[in-house]
């Protein structure tokens, strides 16, 4: 066993086991887009980051990769670490807007404002060119777990991309449906981003967007944050009304607040 | 398409070990001028890997094209040293001259133009180079001298033809 | 050339093949020398050559005709040198071949019109030898300057190119003839792997690839790593654009390399070392596998090495293109045939590298350096630099600068006196604006902090790094935003792409710094990019990433003004960025020649002949071909 402190708490930890791990064990809450449970961690979201160490020498890595170290000092919220956080969901939004996950964790970690233009068309739907995080779990699921590789990744920089060996459907893919499965932005549509502003507006209608876009059970998730604040269920949590046209207003884009 | 035939004896020269990915790749490159389709999924049959596995490799290295590449590749260095003694111009120039724009090759498949990072002759910058000629000190009004030496006289290039000039190239 | 029969196993076999080198070396008839590097090849050296080659058969002349590597002096390249018993040896620069015939012809006489310099002798730092090329009391010294009274030399301590420029680098004998291997025979022979280790560290050699890591810890590391087979690896995957230190040994002394890792695998306990050079380095390649097979055939590599009973073999893997190869993790996946992706850092290639093995990864120069630690001790190589930065480094000296070349000076001289002294300065009486090292990791910093040593802490400090070298200087027509632009597009191409923060934040990094070049920046932009570029230091996996945003940041840092002038003013100081620029022809200057109408790549000139020409601002594309050319100065440009 390796002892390290995490978050001033004096913990015990496995050798071998990942931050990450010993935080979820000690219900430290640190966000993710490309880990999975049952698959390598990976290391690309990076929206995973803690800081390890003590200034000066303290630095910010991924927790999903990092494995424990006898004496180590680790803190998931510090200031850096929420910084780092909001800074990257910024660059989310922008990258992917239309999806859900993306504009709940920017509306849980304080994301106020998204300096970046949109990549591609503000409202339209989800396009693999220009809106993929590149988070490698259809890849990582597909190889791993569907033993099948028909999917990788090609290219290199901004040019890398998932792909298809050669654009034609490989002769591994039995179509399972797993890539889809575990893509964590294309299945779940935020409908309500507009082009004035890339955060989530909360639900421009009274009943639930996802409601809207999908007739079969499909939307079994809790509705979005910013629903809760401003939408139908606002009530059942004791928040003031806004109007919608409000709404739209408190969630435009302020600057000079993030630091 | 490209005598297939050709791959076997290459492919029989290495061991069946994923380090060798990258020399087999650059052998059949070398050989063929790029990468075909059906030369790849040999090779991931002989390694015994995922075909997109050598599909990532072939799409990551620069020095890899799945593309046929012109009969002259032609190296422009935007090197720093050669950037800031207009190298940006001069490979905008060489584009237009060779009629290769943005794609990289001129449509009558004469000539490849590609950007390379950095050559090593920084002391003579602007610098580019055509298959193995090196031209230094270079600006706009002399790339197309330099792209007239390499025009053809008279038969049109093809693959084939290109692959058989590769070969002369190698030999 | 050693043939396959002549094993050197001792002492007496160096000390006769050192003597067949000095033979080849100073020989007894006049000696020819053309430098056919990389860079000389470019500037035609080949012609030169061959025109010397027929000169010389032609006139049945029994004179030696001999190739070398780079002396460091590019700007003058192609390069002649003329050796001849008793007299100091002449170089001639700026070669053609109808001149390089005359010369030849001249001989025993000087050309002293085309002369460069002259080389009295050659100093050794490898085994401190000084060898007189002229008779004493012989008085022959052409009234040429000296080598070491040069501005260009003078400051110069020549330990990693102590053979570039001097030896055929497809000599063997002439690499031993200068002491080579004779630190390879001491070690194995009279030293055990920890006095070598220890030598390695009292010299306070810094990895000289970039990070300065300390060498001799890493060596510990190595050998203390539990794991077998060790292994050694040259990091030749110079990518830094405007570098080419590494290129200048590989092609001009390839056995140091060899040597240096022998000696390495030796202290460490490895016995395989792997050579990874980038393909853009055919010549490289070559010369470091016919040095290979070389040193194989004289029994200097493979079993039993100088019948110590260590055995060591190196072989020579090619790059593919990417310069993020030049990372360690990234260099260790691409020998083992997967794509140059970065790993987490621990566990280090020390203790987990090629196929898991303990791996040392040092850079060229780092190796070229440890024949001469050994060879003149540790704390002969400590007494020169720098209290933290010991021993000298090669940089390459390249942009707009007088004197390109490729220099080697102690740590701690500072940048004026590399600027100005050894680079002669700025050409066209123009102003410095800064210098750029580091390469796409690295800064710039401005010309009125040029007093700043060069070493590692020095520049770290200045918001730039040391790099492997590269030294880019830039007069007062480079645009700082312009070259952050630049440097961002390679990294956004360059990046491996896997994690989010290098792979986007280089893209967006570069699309902010695009608009405000292109004037339609905001200030709130600025603001901006210290952001981005904050987080795309911290939060990404590799030394790609994480020193990613250093030109935009030093840039932003010393020449804020400059970005203001495209935010606010939407102007370019350096006339440089295009959508910024007008270029106009001054109707009182231009003669009507049309020289610049031929060259107009928008066809946007229009005039008679020996008439006042215009151009048409909407097809101008701004490629400024115009102004090159024409000799009257009518081009303006606003």
């Amino acid at each position: 066993m390796v002892h390290i402190t995490m978050n001033g708490l004096a913990v015990e930890a496995e050798r071998g086991s990942s931050l990450l791990e010993v935080a979820r064990f000690y219900n430290f809450p640190i966000p993710t887009l490309c880990h999975e449970d049952g698959l390598n961690s990976y290391g690309a979201c990076r929206l995973c980051l803690v800081e390890i160490g003590e200034a000066p020498k303290s630095k910010l890595v991924a927790a999903c990769g990092y494995r424990v170290e006898e004496g180590m000092k680790v803190r998931t919220n510090s200031l850096r670490v929420q910084r780092a956080r909001r800074l990257l969901l910024e660059l989310y939004v922008a990258t992917c807007p239309q999806s859900k996950r993306i504009q709940d964790l920017a509306s849980e970690y304080g994301v106020r404002q998204c300096r970046y233009p949109v990549d591609g068309q503000p409202g339209a739907p989800w396009d693999p060119k220009t809106n993929c995080i590149q988070c490698g779990l259809c890849v990582r699921i597909c190889a791993e777990q569907m033993m099948a590789g028909a999917i990788g990744f090609a290219g290199r920089g901004k040019s890398r991309h998932v792909a298809r060996p050669f654009g034609m459907a490989s002769e591994q893919c039995r179509q399972c449906g797993a890539c889809l499965y575990a893509c964590p932005v294309c299945e779940l549509r935020c409908q309500a981003s507009t082009a004035e502003s890339l955060l989530c507006n909360g639900c421009l209608n009274f009943s639930p967007v996802c409601f809207q876009s999908y007739s079969d059970a499909m939307c079994f998730l809790e509705p979005c944050h910013a629903c809760e604040l401003s939408g139908p269920f606002r009530h059942e949590i004791g928040i003031k009304a806004h109007a919608p046209h409000d709404a739209g207003q408190k969630a435009a884009p302020s600057t000079g607040e993030l630091k | 398409m490209p005598e297939m035939e050709a791959v076997k004896p290459l492919l029989a020269q290495f061991e069946d070990e994923r380090a060798n990915l990258i020399p087999i790749l650059q052998e059949i490159q070398a050989t063929f001028s790029y990468l075909p389709e059906e030369a790849l999924r040999r090779v991931a049959r002989k390694l015994h890997v995922p075909v997109t596995d050598v599909y990532q490799v072939a799409t990551f290295y620069r020095c890899f094209s799945l593309k046929p590449r012109g009969r002259h590749l032609v190296q422009v260095c935007l090197g720093t040293a050669c950037h800031v003694r207009g190298g940006d111009l001069v490979l905008e120039r060489t584009q237009t001259e060779t009629g290769a724009g943005l794609s990289g090759t001129s449509p009558d498949l004469e000539f490849t133009v590609e950007p390379v990072r950095c050559l090593g002759c920084c002391g003579l910058a602007p610098v580019m180079r055509v298959d193995r000629d090196t031209f230094a000190h270079l600006d706009q009004a002399k790339v197309r001298g330099i792209v007239n030496r390499y025009r053809p006289r008279k038969k049109p290039a093809t693959v084939d033809t290109i692959a058989a000039s590769a070969e002369k190239v190698r030999s | 050339m050693i043939s396959t029969a002549q094993r050197l196993v001792n002492l007496e076999d160096l000390h006769h093949a050192m003597r067949q080198g000095r033979d080849l070396l100073y020989p007894s008839q006049p000696k020819i020398m053309v430098g056919t590097a990389t860079c000389g090849l470019a500037a035609g050296a080949e012609e030169v050559l061959h025109a010397v080659r027929e000169e010389v058969a032609n006139s049945q002349l029994p004179y030696q005709v001999t190739e070398t590597g780079c002396i460091g002096w590019c700007s003058q390249e192609p390069l002649l040198d003329i050796c001849i018993p008793g007299r100091p040896r002449v170089t001639y620069g700026r070669m053609k071949p109808g001149r390089a015939r005359e010369i030849v012809r001249a001989i025993p006489e000087v050309k002293r019109e085309w002369a460069l310099a002259m080389m009295p002798g050659d100093e050794n730092t490898l085994n401190g030898a000084h060898v007189n090329y002229c008779v004493p009391h012989n008085g022959h010294m052409d009234g040429l300057t000296a080598y070491k009274d040069l501005p260009l030399f003078k400051r110069q301590l020549r330990i990693v190119l102590r053979n570039c420029g001097i030896i055929n680098p497809d000599s063997l004998e002439e690499y031993i003839a200068r002491g080579g291997y004779h630190a390879l025979w001491h070690a194995l022979r009279k030293h055990t792997p920890e006095e070598i280790l220890n030598e390695v560290k009292r010299s306070g050699l810094r990895g000289r690839g970039g990070a300065g890591f300390p060498t001799g810890m890493k060596w510990q590391a190595v050998r203390d790593a539990q794991g077998e087979p060790k292994y050694v690896i040259c990091n030749a995957d110079e990518g830094d654009p405007g570098a080419y230190m590494d290129r200048g040994v590989l092609e001009g002394d390839p056995h140091s390399v060899l040597e240096g890792m022998t000696i390495g695998g030796y202290a460490m306990g490895a016995h395989q070392g792997v050579i990874y050079v980038r393909e853009e380095y055919p010549l490289a390649v070559m010369r470091m596998k016919q040095a290979i097979r070389q040193a194989e055939d004289a029994g200097l590599l493979g079993q039993s090495i100088f019948d110590s009973g260590f055995s060591f073999e190196i072989r020579v893997v090619k790059g593919a293109g990417a310069f993020v190869c030049g990372e360690e993790t990234a260099l260790i996946r691409s020998i083992e045939g997967k794509v140059g992706e970065p790993q987490q850092r621990p566990p280090y290639p020390a203790q987990h590298g090629l196929w898991g093995k303990p791996t040392c990864i040092n850079n060229v120069e780092s190796w070229a350096n440890i024949a001469v630690i050994v060879q003149r001790g540790g704390d002969w190589f400590s007494q020169i630099g720098t209290a933290k930065s010991k021993g000298t480094k090669v940089f390459s000296l390249v942009g707009n600068i007088e004197n390109t070349a490729l220099i080697e000076v102690p740590m701690g001289t500072t940048l004026a006196e590399i600027v100005y002294e050894i680079g002669g300065g700025i050409p066209n009486a123009r102003a410095c604006k800064a210098v750029q090292t580091g390469g796409p990791s690295g800064g710039c910093i401005p010309a009125d902090k040029f007093d700043l040593p060069v070493d590692y802490d020095s520049l770290n400090q200045a918001g730039s790094i040391m790099g492997s070298g590269g030294m880019i200087v830039m007069d007062d027509h480079t645009c700082m935003v312009d070259i952050a632009r630049y440097f961002l597009e390679f990294l956004e191409d360059e990046s491996c792409g896997k994690c989010f923060t290098c792979r986007v934040g280089t893209q967006r990094l570069k699309e902010i710094v695009t608009r405000i070049s292109q004037g339609e920046g905001e200030e709130e932009d600025l603001d901006l990019l210290q952001d981005l570029g904050w987080l795309v230091r911290e939060g990404s996996l590799c030394g790609l990433g994480q020193t990613a945003p250093n030109p935009v940041l030093s840039t932003l840092r010393y020449f804020r003004g400059e970005y203001m002038a495209h935010i606010r003013d939407r102007r370019c100081p350096a006339h440089r960025c295009r959508e910024l620029i007008t270029f106009e022809i001054d109707p009182v200057l231009c003669n009507g020649c049309g020289a610049c109408v031929q060259i107009c790549s928008g066809k946007a000139i229009l005039g008679e002949k020996k008439k006042p020409h215009i151009i048409t601002q909407a097809q101008c594309t701004k490629c400024g071909a115009c102004l090159e050319m024409c000799k009257f100065d009518a081009v303006l440009v606003h």
